[in-house]
């Protein structure tokens, strides 16, 4: 029958679009479903977990003291020059000449957080921060220097 | 009791008390331009801020909440920065046609708003042919949206301008009928006509099932006459850019933008009209307690109230389908819309012989 | 070549689709000859988004060079990690633990899910819906969630090392990945009511954009653009790695070569997907996450080959090597090259804006054409 599959065709037609408006109509009253996070309102509680790949710090305890032994592993295993290891010498309390870092330089720029460098970091000096707004002004301020000015190798890292 | 009417007599009445008939006239001409060229900046704001509320709360989103309370003067910021905005003409386009298309568009959408019955005996003119002039004056739009596309000298706003002629062209077809299917009971094209003799009914319960049909067919046609989406191809974003407003920027393309916006409302103020009755309350048979409390809301509340909704509608098929493609919309209105509605007009004019409405 | 396009003929239109187009999703050109609203012939040009990944990955270490890939297929960044990894496993003979390749598969089929859904989204943007877009992106943000908990990254997650994965799984994980399940599966009726069912899109997606089996095989399609022709080509079925061979789940298969089909191989391959995370996600088993390996990969003289499954398609990495650190040569076969090839093929004949429908259904990612 020609006309019945026609009135059929218009019936299942109006029927598939009326499924969809009442799908949309459910969103559209239903407003606890929303969502969007307003992002720089809501810094306070924004919670980022603690694996995030933001950036590459140098973490210092209390004594201005860190970890790095300056051995270039991370250097090494970065994929991109992101980190240049500088180091000096220094003379302990026994006279003995010992390598340690001057300057760890970080070029943020050039950084893809692929985590390459944390992982291979025998001495678990460096490690991955949250932070993310890493925007500024000038392109000079990408290039961080890791170790804290004046900071010392902790004692007993190898 | 408050209302549009009252405010219109008394300032017809000082004008005339004041000055001589000439110049009470053309005082009269220049509010009455003044008044719809501030509607037609109202609504583009008004309009704007809830289809972007009404598509971010679809797509569970908060929408603009963030230029003044709520996000309320969003549209507002958003008509600044297009003022402020350079108006580019491209290097090989018609530059006249070009200048002049956006202008048409919105002289279109400013006559469509002449005839509509705002509130009780509030019109800018009650001509005796109203829905004859809407449609015609309407129609008016393709040119200056086949203008815009032609003269751009550009590809996409050449097919986009070339898929909106066929579209509206049909399209206008079944929306006449379906128009035509409630001028036939009513026997007039007065808007006041049209509304007065909905005082014991909407045409949408008095019809029976033809009025119901023509009123479906009336919204598929009218959205599509709009070009807005699923009917959008003009438009059609992800195929052809923007269409025919393509090369536009700054205010060209704002009053392109608004006078969608404004003909929008104008289509669903005829639908109002013709099917919902107009600024006439909502009465149910006998109910006179229940009568007369409708009665108490102003009639210019009754027609944005129910203009706004069918808006609504329309918006929310908007956010919710698919874009069709032009011969899928094509087959659409010589397949189905086309037949459906003569055969309605032809069941409402047996109905209306017979005379078996209310 | 003017002439081969057609343009010569009278009333022929040439139109360039892209680089700067909503619908070719990235840096897509596309010069396409019309007639009227039909098309004659599309030429795609690549190369806009060239960043020679092959010759970095070259000058890299066997551990460096996978990160790179995470930025081919950005949308299955972990696939191809998992590739890459594979290959220099199979070069060095190490044997992963069975607790990291599950870790993988599961991040693996995430990773799908994730893929898919983008996919879908922007398959309805293009046919004019942008609610779909949104709400896809509801599901596709919490498993960019889990991802981020777990990989500490959202999109280029660089998770695989040669030998395992780089961390172990997160505490989290599994309850994260368990009401990810149960929150997807309430909402999957919601593809079919505001999508699938439509008839506005049915009718845009059926008989459009045919594609035949035999024409499939001989363009060299693979993944759901080939399986919508019924050509049997997922490699986790044909080849299979780590662990899939013990895993229950059908290789999806559509018969019609459509648009359409191909649109319901990937809707049905998220389902698929999700059978799979079922199976693995209570018995990951208890272990190490990774082998243990020498600090520096030397990969023996030789060419080595391997491929995956990613949500496009069959990648391949095929890895000549000196028996240095660093590869001689490394190619990529990647799947949306090859399914771009069959455009032209599909689209003549048919209308513009079933064009972007068509394109929407090879699901390119342009990153991952050009490399």
């Amino acid at each position: 029958m020609f006309l019945k599959d026609y009135i059929n065709d218009v019936y299942g037609a109006v029927k598939s679009l009326l499924v969809g408006m009442r799908r949309t109509g459910y969103y559209f009253t239903h407003h606890k479903e929303i969502i969007t996070q307003q992002y720089p309102d809501n810094r306070a509680t924004l919670d980022l977990p603690e694996r995030f790949k933001g950036e590459v710090v140098m973490p210092h305890d209390a004594n201005n003291e860190h970890r790095c032994t300056g051995c270039t592993a991370c250097e090494l295993a970065c994929p991109n020059g992101t980190i240049k290891v500088i180091t000096k010498f220094e003379v302990n309390a026994e006279g003995k000449k010992k390598k340690a870092i001057d300057k760890l330089v970080y070029h943020l720029e050039l950084c893809t957080m692929c985590n390459l460098c944390v992982v291979a970091c025998p001495s678990d000096a460096i490690k991955m921060a949250q932070t993310f707004e890493h925007s500024v002004y000038d392109r000079s301020e990408f290039t961080k220097v890791l170790n804290n000015p004046g900071s010392k190798i902790m004692e007993g890292v190898e | 009791m408050w209302s549009l009417q009252k405010i219109a007599n008394t300032i017809h009445e000082w004008l005339n008390t004041t000055f001589n008939s000439t110049i009470a006239t053309t005082i009269e001409m220049v509010i009455a331009g003044v008044a719809v060229i501030t509607l037609f900046a109202l609504l583009g704001l008004v309009l704007v801020l809830m289809e972007r509320r009404i598509a971010a709360w679809m797509q569970i989103r908060l929408g603009p909440n963030r230029v003044g309370p709520q996000g309320l003067l969003q549209s507002m910021a958003d008509t600044i920065k297009l003022l402020v905005k350079e108006g580019l003409t491209p290097n090989g386009a018609d530059k006249f046609l070009f200048n002049l298309a956006p202008f048409i568009a919105m002289i279109v959408a400013m006559l469509l708003m002449a005839p509509i019955a705002f509130a009780k005996d509030f019109q800018l003119w009650d001509l005796n042919i109203g829905v004859l002039y809407i449609s015609s004056v309407s129609s008016i739009m393709v040119i200056s949206i086949l203008m815009a596309g032609w003269s751009s000298n550009n590809k996409y706003s050449l097919m986009g301008a070339m898929r909106s002629g066929a579209q509206i062209v049909s399209y206008e077809l079944s929306a006449g009928l379906a128009i035509l299917t409630i001028i036939v009971p009513i026997g007039s094209l007065q808007f006041s006509e049209i509304v007065q003799s909905q005082v014991n009914g909407w045409w949408i319960f008095k019809g029976h099932i033809p009025a119901i049909i023509a009123f479906v067919i009336f919204m598929i046609a009218v959205t599509a006459e709009t070009n807005r989406a699923p009917f959008d191809l003009a438009e059609a974003e992800s195929e052809l850019t923007a269409g025919f407003h393509t090369e536009y920027s700054g205010m060209k393309f704002a009053l392109f933008f608004l006078s969608e916006y404004v003909n929008v409302f104008i289509v669903c103020a005829v639908g109002a009209t013709l099917f919902l009755g107009g600024w006439m309350p909502f009465h149910i048979g006998h109910w006179e307690s229940f009568n007369h409390m409708m009665d108490y809301i102003p009639s210019s509340v009754w027609f944005f109230g129910k203009t706004f909704a069918l808006i609504f509608l329309i918006m929310w098929f908007r956010w919710t389908f698919p874009r069709l493609r032009i011969d899928q919309l094509l087959n659409l209105e010589w397949k189905y819309l086309l037949p459906i509605s003569m055969f309605n007009l032809l069941l409402m004019t047996a109905l209306a012989i017979l005379g078996w409405y209310f | 070549m003017v002439e081969a396009l057609g343009s010569t003929q009278e009333g022929n239109l040439i139109i360039n689709v892209g680089p700067q187009h909503p619908a070719t999703h990235g840096v897509l050109h596309l010069v396409i000859t019309l007639n009227g609203e039909t098309i004659v012939h599309v030429e795609p040009h690549l190369g806009y988004i060239h960043r020679s990944i092959e010759k970095m990955c070259e000058s890299l270490t066997y551990r460096q060079f996978i990160y790179v890939t995470s930025r081919m297929d950005y949308l299955s960044s972990h696939i191809n990690n998992h590739a890459c990894a594979l290959t220099v496993e199979k070069g060095m003979q190490i044997e992963v633990p069975a607790r990291a390749q599950v870790i993988r598969i599961l991040m693996d089929e995430l990773t799908r899910i994730a893929s898919h859904e983008l996919w879908w989204g922007a398959m309805a943007m293009d046919l004019g819906a942008f609610t779909p877009f949104f709400h896809a992106f509801r599901e596709r943000e919490s498993i960019n969630d889990i991802m981020e908990e777990t990989c500490g990254a959202r999109l280029t997650m660089n998770y695989i090392v040669p030998g395992g994965v780089m961390q172990d799984i997160h505490p989290n994980f599994q309850n994260r990945v368990k009401a990810f399940l149960k929150m997807y599966k309430s909402k999957i009726h919601e593809y079919d009511e505001m999508v699938t069912g439509n008839i506005i899109f049915q009718n845009r997606m059926k008989n459009i954009g045919v594609l035949s089996a035999e024409d499939a095989i001989s363009y060299g399609c693979t993944g759901p653009t080939a399986r919508g022709s019924g050509v049997s080509s997922d490699i986790r079925k044909i080849y299979p790695y780590e662990i899939y061979n013990q895993l229950d789940f059908d290789e999806v298969l559509e018969h019609g070569g459509d648009s359409f089909s191909r649109y319901m191989v990937r809707i049905r391959e998220m389902q698929e997907s999700i059978k799979i995370i079922e199976q693995l996600i209570d018995h990951i088993p208890e272990g190490d996450f990774q082998a243990k390996t020498k600090a520096v990969l030397k990969l023996p003289k030789g060419e080595f080959y391997t491929r995956v499954e990613t949500a496009r398609g069959e990648l391949g990495v095929y890895i000549v090597s000196e028996g240095g650190t660093t590869p001689y040569r490394i190619k990529f076969r990647s799947p949306g090259f090859s399914n771009l090839s069959v455009l032209n093929h599909i689209a003549r004949g048919s209308k513009l804006g079933d064009l972007v429908a068509m394109m929407g259904t090879l699901d390119l990612v342009i990153p991952d054409i050009d490399r």
